[in-house]
């Protein structure tokens, strides 16, 4: 059996931990992306969008990410698809977190009170002059911190994808616990580094939650 | 001569009918006071004046300009009217001077140098110059709703429309504001005012209008109308607010 030095497992899982921000990443751009989208199309008025996107939000927030991945993964298989594990954790870290934002979003906008409608359209601004001048950039800093926030779940959630067979971090760390019978140095090495990315975000969020309050808007 | 002619207008919130056939002229430079108990529908008739709420019968015509909802650009209707609301409603990511030079450059499509010199004019008007840069956040309330008189004047409305704009001040902050709607009254602006401020109403309106139940149950110039109310309704709202 090979002997590994603290130094190789740390050096392990930190090249692993790329993986981890570069899914992270994925996830987060994509779901974005995808979840501005579903933003902007539930504001459109047709009412046939805004049902099938709020039965989208619902059921990827109301079923595990856990049964997303696997969806992704062995039900694509299943259907005779070939999807790499890499592929499916995008899909699905990127449809759940789409989901969420577009929930989070819809809840900004709705958060700007209902004066601030009246006030501008009894001065003369139509929707859309609202929304741009009035509504947009109250719910935008609105979503900062949430968003920010809620970042982190999408980091956390990055370690599901190890069932799949995707080598992240969480992966790497059961790998070398095998290799090395050394479950306690092993994973708390692996909470420090989820720690270490998170902790950084959680405050940042925190700080702006304070900034928005010293701003009046809450 | 009418500015705002108001006719059997009639609106209901599903079952609940709150308007029962309102008839109100006010003529150019007229100060109206509404007056009436909670519920009778004092809201609800300004809130059609600005169609914030679209009547279900009868006519509204402001400086001969039928209202109609269907036919109607929001920018029609701030031509004419302005309205000033309990709660200030200024925009809280913009500064004083952008909150009034917003809906000039939007709306109208003013240059920002003059909409900057609008702001300024209307701001000195409401004592509120000196912090044109300062946020809604840094002022008082009282301060808070000098501006956002402002930011409605600086549309050059007809009218003005204001509900309960001292409701929700802290008592040594209402006198700021009245005074400055006082001197709008002296201007000879048009203002249609629903106010609990009794005094206020009786000093500076030239009318008053006592809704009860969704009509308009008795009108008159202030003085006859305080102090020889002549339905019991109003004697009895009269003993119950002094
Ligand atoms: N959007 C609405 N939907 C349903 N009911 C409403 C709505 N707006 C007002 N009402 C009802 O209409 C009635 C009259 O309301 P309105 O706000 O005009 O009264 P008000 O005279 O202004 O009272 P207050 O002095 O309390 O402001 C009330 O019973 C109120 O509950
Ligand atoms: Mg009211």
């Amino acid at each position: 059996m090979i002997e590994f030095t603290l130094w190789d497992i740390v050096r392990n899982l930190l090249l692993a931990a790329r993986w981890t921000i570069v899914l992270s990443l994925i996830a987060f751009i994509g779901g974005a992306s995808l979840g501005l989208l579903f933003t902007v199309l539930r504001l459109s008025g047709n009412r046939l969008l805004k049902v099938m996107i709020g039965i989208y939000v619902d059921v990827f927030q109301g079923t595990p990410l856990l049964m997303q991945l696997f969806l992704a993964y062995f039900g694509t298989a299943a259907l005779g698809f070939n999807v790499s594990a890499w592929a499916a954790a995008s899909i699905a870290l990127t449809l759940f977190t789409s989901a969420f934002l577009c929930d989070i979003w819809r809840g900004c906008l709705e958060a700007v009170p209902r004066g601030q409608w009246h006030a501008s359209r009894v001065l003369g601004m139509d929707y859309l002059q609202t929304m741009r001048h009035v509504i947009l950039p109250q719910a935008l800093r609105l979503s900062v911190p949430p968003t920010v926030g809620f970042s982190v779940q999408v980091i956390k959630g990055t370690a599901l994808a190890s069932v799949i067979g995707f080598v992240e971090l969480t992966k790497a760390g059961t790998m070398l616990n095998n290799a090395t019978f050394a479950p306690f140095t092993i994973f708390a090495l692996v909470a420090l580094i989820y720690f270490a990315l998170c902790y950084p975000l959680s405050r940042y969020s925190r700080y702006l939650e304070r900034r928005l309050y010293d701003a009046g808007m809450r | 001569m009418t500015l705002v002619c108001v006719k059997d207008l009639h609106k209901s919130f599903g079952d609940l009918e709150v308007l029962k056939g309102v008839d109100l002229d006010v003529a150019p430079g007229e100060v109206v006071a509404i007056i009436g108990r909670s519920g009778s529908g004092k809201s609800t008739l300004l809130r059609c004046l600005n169609q914030l709420e679209q009547h279900d019968g009868g006519d509204i015509e402001i400086a001969g300009q039928r209202l109609d909802a269907d036919a109607m650009a929001p920018s029609d209707l701030s031509r004419n009217v302005g309205m000033v609301f309990q709660s200030f409603n200024l925009f809280p990511h913009k500064t004083v001077g952008e909150n009034v030079m917003l809906a000039p450059v939007v709306v109208r499509g003013v240059d920002k140098l003059e909409a900057a010199r609008v702001a300024r004019e209307v701001l000195d008007k409401v004592g509120m110059l000196e912090k044109f840069d300062a946020y809604p956040a840094q002022l008082s309330g009282g301060q808070q709703q000098r501006v956002a008189i402002a930011r409605a004047l600086a549309m050059k409305p007809k009218v003005l429309l204001c509900d309960e704009v001292t409701s929700a001040l802290d008592p040594e902050l209402v006198g700021e504001v009245l005074r400055v709607l006082e001197a709008l009254a002296e201007e000879g602006m048009t203002l249609i005012l629903v106010t609990h401020e009794m005094k206020f109403a009786h000093d500076v309106a030239d009318r008053v209008v006592f809704m009860h139940h969704g009509r308009i149950h008795e009108q008159g110039d202030p003085k006859t109308l305080f102090n020889h109310p002549s339905t019991p309704e109003l004697k009895q709202f009269i003993s119950a607010v002094l």
